[in-house]
């Protein structure tokens, strides 16, 4: 494999001078960045290796009730983090539908949010890929192209941001925490991942040397608590990426919804929240034929970007079943078979 | 190779009988310690690295590479390329014998499948030579590749599989059809597989001088050793290769594909030990796969729901290089009982490595579409699809109108039936839900492989301590063969298991033909049976013919072997120990050769398989169309069961795989270019735990005087077929939509809601 230089810094401003340079990537567990590399996707000149960053593996409840999430912290351990996994129970239940428990062990919060594409041209370097190499072209564009986006791609692009974790946290206004050469600063989830208009290169907000230090999640998150589902269709019962899923979170008050959150995974660049679809149902009771009416605004500008059509259709029934799973209320435990739709079998074997 | 100490746990010791003991597997311990050393597992003094490039094209040629810049490379010491390597002895493009497939030996510039072995780079470590392939950067003179069941001209293949004929015919189908009551005339596709065995194909090779000594999984080691031998031009002596564990086989390591011979050339070129391991997605071109089909089944049946017609037609696809015919509609040649029977095949050739055999080849793929059409027949004919099975139940073999040698399929039906709880089964589809609201359906298929015997020869020792010996070149591919031929071992020379020292796995013992076509305990067993018969009988010689042992005059035929003693069959008290024997004879040992080989003559009388019954539940959301298996039960009648342990794990593995064919496995190809965009078990998918529901597996009992001494039918293939169609089967009666290209997927159900 190609040669690269491998730094270890001792603070995160070391870090971030250290990744500046052109050719830099961070490396946390490395479990996509290991697989690109190894494909020959990634070449990078230099390793930054994080993992002995201090302070960066906490899971802290500010003072204003908002909990803050280490950039390290592992899929797992936030997962199984009870008093998160209680308070939070759609990002738990997606975490623990993602890739695998060997996976879940080694993969960080951070590295999970910048996860790339699974679209298969992305990873076949004698495929065109204007992500992999801007204005090359795109082979997924007439190939097999089952499993890509129905919403927010372009004739450049048409892949999808593969992450289940991010699709709650984006339905929960979740903020991303980033240092970068001239400091720390914050955006909303909603606007790390871009989707690919001309650019698909550019996969997010981040600049050269940027490095994501912590997720958090605003003290009205915790509101959602007790009608929150993560739906997540698949080719297999687990690790396999969604297919198409979706987060739903319900407050209800008064036997009436009073705010709503949806966001979809699988469908396009970024995860995607529908508040189109959340307005629909600011009010009203959580009633079926509200959740339809949901179902149909959320995918109303979908369009098939290949041999997808079914995604849209899919897209729209997921939805609707996570809105009415959610309506249900969120389960005591955690299903064996988080988020799966055989999560409700009895006897079920964990995933 | 190091002594292998193989063990047994204790629990398990008995003495007397140790065919049908279900021992655990005596390589368990090292396996579960990591002290089994795979192929891979070695290293020499003084190793390089090699590691193949391929071709990123299906069809063309090769028109630069730059050498250059790989050996600029730190580290890189050679390239081998079609204009650097060592000559070999044999042009690779000839076949010598029906068992030889071409292979790319870097005989010339031209690629004709993706992923086609292209050059070769030589280093120090693994990462150098891996950056070296990189580096090479090939660049290409691109042809328009062949793709896909339709690429082309079909013609007509002279035979299919091994040498079957292409056609077959039985009465006149289409009189048949004409006067059925009803018919069904449906098409159904199977995707491209490969193998994936978990380990990857992998040699590690030294010459010294003329001589070759190889490590490299392989389920052939004699088979090996000949190909290498004409390809490199010297003499089987020269030739020593370990094998002793194989992580997987399938058919993908049966016969000599191009990438070790690349690793013995590379290892000629540079002087030195070289390891060359495939990479994941390399295994998905030159080592064999299951090519895809495409088969329309007509048939008929009359008022009472009897076939009157059974029409199974089967379109594959070979390489443009080299054939093989995956024969699927040969299916249908064992188990319906229609007095009209036609098979028949045509191809097309594609840019892709030569199609092979793999686990069950042309039983599994005919069967999903078999075992589909009977379904569909059933329900045309509103029947139980078991009563339209046991309606259609073949008394003698079909197509050629010969008695079994044994069949006990209707057992199987009746046992796993009611282990299943069939009789509850809704005859109409999506009639059933359970409590969470998941559509539940129920289908089921008849599972069959034929019971095949190969040629294999063993070696049996019995020594002055009383211990034996039992030597053959047998494979473990993980089926259990150190455990389940050991127990023969054992009872041919009337002693406990660890009183015989077995040795197995490497070139230089006897014969023990191929481990495949589920035939490797049979052949192996029956050799190893009739080497400790001859060994016995010699031992015997010793005794009857000398007066001062209590057998004097007993004769060959009066003795019988038991727990390291001869003793007179007429009176049991009367008898001596090995040791006593060999010591008042004075030799160290006596040893025999024995042979397992079929029996022509039985074979010309008997049609000789293995039968079973599968019955799956799947549950299906209504609305998603995701789909779950949640459980299945199968039984089998196999005849002779070795070990009962083996033999369960073998079709649970074959129950699973069943599953995957008709709910997962799919080599996704691009249509334009002809690559493969799965090629990783990321990708394509297999089952994983949590899609393997709890699996019954009963096997009925058995007894087959015709196959074998030792009435062995084999179970290493079966589990597949019979299993794919019951999960296809249960998917429709649990959603009323009937599926038809394989894998089914989510999509496929979407339409109603």
């Amino acid at each position: 494999m190609k040669q690269f230089d491998y730094v270890r810094p001792a603070t995160v401003a070391e870090a971030v001078a250290a990744a500046v340079q052109p050719g830099a990537a961070y490396l946390a567990a490395g479990t996509n960045l290991l697989d690109l590399m190894k494909g020959g996707v990634s070449r990078p000149d230099r390793l930054v290796d994080v993992t002995h960053l201090d302070g960066l593996d906490a899971i802290e409840t500010l003072a204003d009730g908002s909990l803050r999430i280490g950039a390290l912290v592992s899929n797992a351990d936030l997962a199984h983090d009870p008093v998160f996994a209680r308070s939070y129970p759609a990002v738990a239940e997606a975490l623990l539908s993602g890739a695998s428990a060997q996976l879940r062990n080694a993969a960080t919060v951070g590295g999970n949010l910048l996860q790339r594409t699974r679209c298969a041209y992305f990873y076949d370097t004698a495929s065109r890929c204007n992500k992999r190499e801007a204005g090359s072209g795109c082979d997924a564009r007439d190939g097999e192209n089952r499993g890509h986006a129905v919403l927010g791609w372009s004739d450049s692009c048409i892949a999808t941001h593969p992450s289940d974790f991010c699709v709650p946290l984006v339905a929960l206004d979740a903020v991303v925490e980033i240092e970068g050469k001239s400091g720390r600063r914050e955006i909303a989830l909603d606007e790390l991942h871009c989707l690919p208009g001309n650019s698909p290169e550019r996969e997010s907000a981040l600049e050269p040397g940027d490095i994501v230090v912590a997720v958090r999640l605003p003290p009205a998150a915790r509101g959602f608590a007790a009608h929150a589902r993560y739906l997540k269709v698949r080719d297999r019962t687990s690790y396999a990426f969604a297919v198409v899923s979706a987060a739903a979170a319900l407050r209800i008050e008064n036997g009436k919804v009073a705010e709503a959150r949806i966001a979809l995974g699988g469908v396009a660049a970024k995860p995607w929240r529908v508040r189109a679809a959340e307005d629909v149902l600011r009010g009203v009771a959580p009633t079926a034929d509200a959740f339809q009416e949901a179902a149909w605004r959320a995918l109303t500008d979908a369009k098939p970007s290949g041999d997808n059509a079914f995604k849209i259709e899919l897209a729209r029934r997921i939805v609707m079943r996570a809105l009415t799973l959610a309506a249900a209320g969120t389960p005591a435990r955690l299903p064996a078979l988080p988020a799966s739709p055989f999560a409700a079998t009895s006897g079920a074997i964990h995933a | 190779m190091p002594e292998l100490n193989l063990t047994s746990a204790p629990a398990h010791i008995r003495h007397g009988s140790n065919i049908g003991q279900p021992l655990t597997r005596r390589d368990g311990v090292l396996k579960v310690t990591g002290q089994a050393t795979y192929a891979a597992d070695n290293h020499l003094p003084g190793m390089l690295f090699a590691v193949i490039a391929v071709s990123s094209i299906a069809h063309g040629r090769v028109v630069s590479l730059d050498v250059t810049a790989a050996k600029r490379h730190p580290g890189v010491v050679d390239v081998m390329t079609p204009d650097h390597k060592p000559q070999l002895a044999i042009d690779p493009e000839i076949k010598t014998n029906p068992f030889v497939f071409r292979m790319e030996a870097l005989q010339s510039n031209e690629v004709r499948y993706a992923n086609q072995p292209i050059a070769v780079v030589i280093a120090e470590t693994l990462e150098a030579a891996t950056e070296g392939a990189v580096l090479l950067a090939p660049r290409y003179e691109s042809l328009p590749p062949l793709v896909g069941l339709d690429a082309g001209e079909s013609f007509v293949p002279p035979v299919v599989g091994v040498g079957n004929p292409t056609e077959n015919h039985l009465g006149d189908v289409e009189a048949g059809l004409a006067s059925a009551e009803k018919q069904i005339d449906a098409t159904y596709e199977t995707p491209p597989q490969y193998h994936n065995a978990m380990e990857p194909h992998a040699i590690v090779v030294q010459w010294d001088g003329d001589r070759l000594s190889v490590d490299m999984p392989t389920q052939g080691l004699v088979l090996s050793l000949a190909r290498i031998a004409e390809l490199f031009g010297i003499a089987h002596d020269k030739i020593h290769i370990r094998s002793p564990f194989l992580g997987g086989g399938f058919g993908s390591k049966g016969l000599m594909g191009g990438p070790p011979v690349l690793g013995i050339m590379a290892a000629k070129l540079v002087g030195r030990p070289i390891k060359l391991v495939l990479r994941r997605e390399q295994m998905y071109g030159p080592v064999g796969h299951r090519a895809p089909t495409r088969q329309r089944l007509r048939i008929g049946a009359d008022g009472e729901g009897r076939l009157t017609a059974l029409d199974h037609h089967a379109r594959t696809v070979s390489s443009t290089f080299d054939d093989f015919y995956e024969p699927a509609a040969d299916a249908s040649h064992t188990l319906y009982a229609a007095p009209a029977i036609r098979t028949s095949h045509d191809a097309v050739r594609v840019n892709t490595g030569t199609p092979l055999f793999m686990r069950a080849p042309g039983e599994a793929t005919g069967s999903i579409a078999l075992e589909s059409a009977i379904d569909e027949m059933a329900w045309a004919c509103g029947m139980d699809p078991l009563a339209f099975r046991l309606k259609n139940y073949a008394e003698v073999e079909p197509i050629s109108g010969k008695p079994f040698s044994s069949k006990a399929l209707r057992a199987c039906y009746e046992q796993g039936a009611a282990r299943f709880g069939w009789a509850k089964r809704s005859l109409q589809a999506r009639q059933m839900r359970d409590d969470a609201g998941l559509l539940v359906g129920w289908g089921m298929g008849t599972a069959t492989f034929p019971a095949l015997m190969f040629q294999a020869e063993a070696r049996a020792a019995i020594r002055r301590d009383g211990t034996g010996v039992m030597e053959i070149g047998a494979h473990d591919m993980g089926q259990g063969a150190w455990t389940a031929l050991a127990q023969i071992a054992a009872d041919a020379v009337g002693l406990d298991i660890d009183r015989v020292t077995f040795k197995a796995g490497t070139s230089d013992l006897p014969d023990a033909g191929i481990a495949g076509g589920s035939a490797h305990t049979a052949t192996a067993g029956a050799a190893i049976h009739s080497a400790g018969a001859a060994v016995i009988a010699k031992l015997a010689d010793l005794a009857t013919g000398d007066e001062r042992s209590p057998l004097f005059g007993a004769g060959n035929a009066g003795v019988i072997a038991r727990d390291g003693r001869l003793i007179r069959r007429d009176d049991e008290s009367r008898g001596e120990s090995y040791a006593e024997i060999l010591a008042r004879a004075g030799v160290a040992e006596v040893e025999a050769r024995g042979t397992g080989a079929p029996n022509p003559a039985a074979m010309e009388e008997y049609a000789m398989h293995a039968h079973g019954a599968v019955f799956a539940e799947v549950k299906v959301d209504p609305e998603l169309g995701q789909i779950r298996v949640s459980r299945m039960v199968g039984a089998f009648a196999a005849g002779r069961i070795v070990n009962p342990r083996m033999v369960q794990s073998q079709l649970f593995g074959g129950m699973i795989w069943g599953m995957s064919f008709a709910l997962h496995e799919e080599a996704i190809t691009d249509r334009r270019t002809g690559r493969i965009m799965n090629a990783n078990l990321g990708e394509y998918h297999v089952p994983v735990n949590a899609d393997v529901p709890p699996l019954d597996v009963i096997t009925v009992d058995e007894h087959d005087p015709h196959v074998n001494a030792l009435g062995i039918k084999g179970v290493g293939e079966i589990g597949i077929t019979g299993s794919a169609g019951a999960v296809a089967n249960a998917v429709w009666h649990a959603t009323g939509v009937r599926v038809r290209r394989f894998p089914i997927r989510i999509e496929d159900l979407l339409t109603q809601s």
